[in-house]
């Protein structure tokens, strides 16, 4: 499975980018690969502010719904439209175009929380 | 159940050599998926898909009085079955609720396979033994002229389901070799041993079920495998079987039946044989063919894009609570979502207008003619 190592990761299986006071956020390879087809993504609701692990959007394949969560506190400030005409870019591309949404981050601090690439490999041995 | 109490079908080490994501189902580690749920989806619909279906039990009834019984226990009527024939029915409680549903085949005068539910195998066969003949009832020591076999672990078996099955059929078995009529059951050669081959399936498709000695299974999966290559051949999972099945409405027992479900209500009384004098639950189904049943096994397709429907989600119409969704999915042939749900009688006629809440919010969803989807 990839798993980049310039990327923060969570125990819930979203990647995380850093760009500069914002955070690119999407769902792993592994998560993806696990999950199967997806086949509908419900994106967050722009300006929406959230705590992190907060629910914020739901990625469905063709077995099961399954949420995906704020990685740390922020307010959503861009969501992957091009998901709603292709949902499958997160199966193709899940750290490219395959990515979900951008947070503005409230504390830069918090994202020590995260994993690392190596902390995530382990995770999913 | 734990996990190292789950089962795992002769076909297990094959399924793991493939790549295939295991998941537990009905007691047992079976594929859900090998390379992915649409593309194995397509590859039935187009060419031709070999499941793995050895987890589904096979009881044999047989001996002296076995058809006369049996057919005191099933729905439809096993008097229709000729040697090598087989048909749909339903194994029902004394209140006309659904234990199982499964195909009952006459494979001598007096001797029946029948191939159920991998999850009610033990329940059907329990069920079947405790409604023998007591002896002290009957003359001639008739209950011990009945056999009720389990044979689920000794047979294997595999669903190739697809519009080239007959090619592969051919490849298979030789080209002079007939396949069996549609629900007929045959024995055949194979590479030095007997397997039975029906005329049956899951998935709305042309194909054949094959049943043979478990020790067999892996050679015949991997020379299937082998001369279904010309054919596009896909070894495919239990998503795609549920997403085959549904778009064709064929019900799967633990998701659109209960015991709490009759045969009537689920809309298949076809199956269900009430000029028979007698059989467990008959006064049951009688009554509700008299009184109608309140609610009724519906087929519904969503309108316009949005998420796909799941079992358990409400439906609602004018904002009042009409009914439950048993099974769902986006269909890969008719990309939109697609559905069956037990909804309140008055409300299950075709082109109702319905809707859907999912996480909340109503989705618009319309009562269709089943099967949704039909080869064109």
């Amino acid at each position: 499975m990839n798993v980049p190592d310039d990327l923060l990761y969570t125990e819930t299986h979203e990647w995380i980018r850093r760009e500069g006071d914002n955070v690119r956020v999407g769902i792993t390879d592994h998560a993806q690969s696990e999950l199967t087809d997806v086949v509908y993504v419900e994106l967050p609701k722009m300006d929406r502010q959230l705590n992190a692990r907060e629910s914020i959007a739901v990625v469905e394949s063709v077995k099961a719904a399954s949420d995906i969560y704020a990685p740390v506190k922020g307010t959503v400030v861009e969501v992957n439209k091009a998901l709603e005409a292709d949902p499958g870019l997160i199966n193709r591309e899940p750290y490219g175009q395959g990515w979900i949404f951008v947070l503005k981050i409230d504390n830069a601090d918090d994202l020590k929380q995260l994993k690392d690439a190596t902390a995530y490999r382990k995770q999913i041995g | 159940m734990s996990e190292t109490a789950k089962k795992k079908t002769p076909l297990y080490e094959e399924h793991v050599r493939l790549g295939a994501k295991i998941v537990p189902f009905g007691g047992w580690l079976m594929p859900v998926q090998y390379t992915g749920i649409l593309e194995e989806h397509q590859t039935v619909r187009n060419n031709v898909g070999i499941f793995d279906i050895s987890h589904m039990g096979q009881l044999i009834v047989g001996n002296l009085a076995a058809a006369g019984w049996l057919n005191t226990m099933l729905t439809n009527n096993i008097d229709k079955l000729e040697v090598g024939q087989g048909q749909y029915t339903f194994l029902l409680n004394e209140r006309g609720g659904i234990i199982d549903d499964l195909i009952v085949y006459r494979i001598g005068e007096q001797k029946f396979l029948l191939v159920v539910n991998a999850a009610r195998t033990d329940e059907d066969f329990a069920w079947l033994n405790r409604h023998l003949p007591a002896v002290e009832a009957v003359a001639a020591a008739t209950a011990r002229e009945i056999r009720i076999d389990n044979r689920s672990a000794d047979f294997g078996g595999v669903a190739i389901q697809g519009p080239r099955v007959a090619e592969l059929f051919h490849a298979l078995f030789g080209e002079d070799i007939d396949l069996p009529p549609r629900n007929h059951i045959i024995k055949l050669g194979f590479a030095g041993t007997n397997v039975s081959v029906a005329r049956t399936g899951y998935t709305g498709e042309d194909g054949v079920e094959v049943f043979f000695r478990a020790q067999d299974a892996a050679e015949f999966w991997n020379a299937a495998l082998d001369k279904g290559k010309p054919f596009g051949i896909k070894p495919c999972g239990l998503g795609a079987r549920d997403t085959l099945r549904l778009e064709v409405c064929y019900p799967l027992n633990g998701s659109d039946f209960s015991p709490e479900r009759n045969p009537i209500e689920a809309g298949l009384g076809f199956f269900v044989d009430l000029t028979k004098p007698n059989f467990v639950g008959r006064k049951a189904l009688v009554k509700t063919k008299e009184n109608g049943s309140a609610e009724k096994l519906a087929a519904f397709r969503m309108e316009g894009k949005g998420p796909p429907p799941r079992p358990h989600y409400s439906i609602f119409r004018n904002g009042e609570r009409i009914g439950e969704v048993t099974s769902g999915t986006l269909s890969p042939s008719l990309n939109y979502g697609i559905g069956m749900a037990y909804v309140s009688a008055p409300h299950a006629k075709i082109g109702t207008r319905i809707d859907i809440e999912i996480r909340g919010q109503k989705f618009p969803a319309i009562i269709e003619k089943k099967p949704l989807y039909k080869k064109s």
